[in-house]
């Protein structure tokens, strides 16, 4: 399990944010795609255990999943992958690897105050 | 006190690594070197695969491997075996690689005196998947024991590879593995992608697998010139 090490990612990038303005950070909004490799539940835990003794203490962990879209070569179109079992396009069923988005790891914003 | 407000600081967590995994990627492409690293589950068979895979390579060319483990350096002493430079990464509770690891492993060789560089990521089909070591091609390995839907099961660490390679051949009969299936599998969650079966046991299929590398190997450093 490495979400205890990516939620202290997590924390170190939002305390630097908060800190280089001045702000107190409530809650964190993440993006997270579902070929990130990390997982949501174990990372929401791991999140709680990351703030402790740090200025985001008691903040919340918003997180946005971010489904895998692919690019289909017969359609020409962006599609929302169906299933991470089957890179293939929802319509036609043709098999591709031009992934668009999915793989997100990152922190999109903060909710702050001054 | 004020209303909260969102600000928008758009920050990618693993921005760290990914910087130190594009220096990694940077040097060895200047060093001409190779690299390739290994993922699998515990018990797959990695480091017999890489044993063999260090041993046939060297009398044609300049080898060395790094690998990863929670906390024995058992491996280490099994790879040495192959007389190719070895350097255990002990990760302690950390259950994968991350490319400060490969750059601190890495400081004391001389890349451009090698061909292949091997790093053998801890054993474990999720966590890898989420750090680039700044490796030339992921190979993922599965032996016929583990049974034809591990690429369903982890799709996200058979995706993030370039090639596969289904291991322990010599007891494919013995587990009735569906070598179809297996194949249907992977393809389903990584169109595309090279499959080699073998056995590092007894040898079989090890040649295509070794020639493939060598093919690699030779357009890299083409493209790498250019």
């Amino acid at each position: 399990m490495h979400e205890l090490s990516i939620a202290m990612g997590i924390v170190e990038a939002a305390t630097d944010e908060a800190r280089s303005r001045g702000v107190q950070v409530k809650a964190v909004h993440l993006r997270l795609g579902a070929l990130s490799g990390v997982m949501k539940d174990a990372l929401l835990f791991c999140y709680e255990v990351a703030c402790q003794d740090t200025p985001l203490a008691g903040s919340q962990l918003i997180v946005e999943d971010v489904p895998v879209t692919i690019f289909c070569p017969q359609c020409k179109e962006v599609r929302v992958l169906a299933s991470v079992q089957s890179f293939t396009c929802p319509e036609c069923g043709a098999p591709t690897m031009d992934i668009r988005q999915g793989k997100e790891l990152e922190v999109f914003a903060l909710e702050v105050e001054e | 006190m004020s209303e909260p407000r969102l600000v928008e600081v758009r920050r990618n967590v693993l921005k760290q690594n990914d910087i130190i995994a594009r220096a990694l990627r940077e040097q060895f492409r200047a060093a001409g070197v190779f690299v390739v690293s290994l993922v699998s589950s515990p018990g797959s068979g990695k480091t017999t695969f890489l044993e063999k895979t260090l041993t046939q390579l060297q009398p044609r060319y300049r080898v060395a491997a790094l690998v990863g483990d929670l906390a024995t350096e058992n491996d280490a002493v099994r790879l040495a075996r192959s007389k190719a430079p070895v350097k255990q990464i002990t990760t302690g509770t950390l259950c994968h690689l991350e490319a400060a690891m490969v750059q601190g492993a890495i400081q004391e060789w001389k890349l451009q005196d090698l061909d292949f560089l091997f790093i053998e990521n801890v054993g474990n089909l999720v966590c890898p998947s989420s750090y680039d070591l700044g490796e030339n091609l992921r190979l993922v390995l599965m032996s016929v024991t583990e049974g034809e839907d591990k690429p369903l099961k982890y799709p996200t660490i058979f995706n993030s590879a370039d090639v596969a390679v289904i291991s322990k051949n010599e007891l494919a009969a013995a587990v009735e593995f569906d070598w179809q299936a297996a194949r249907q599998n992977i393809q389903s969650v990584r169109p595309g992608m090279r499959i080699f079966r073998l056995s590092a046991k007894t040898g079989e299929g090890m040649q295509e697998y070794l020639d493939f590398l060598a093919q690699q190997l030779t357009e890299n450093r083409a493209v790498a010139q250019t």
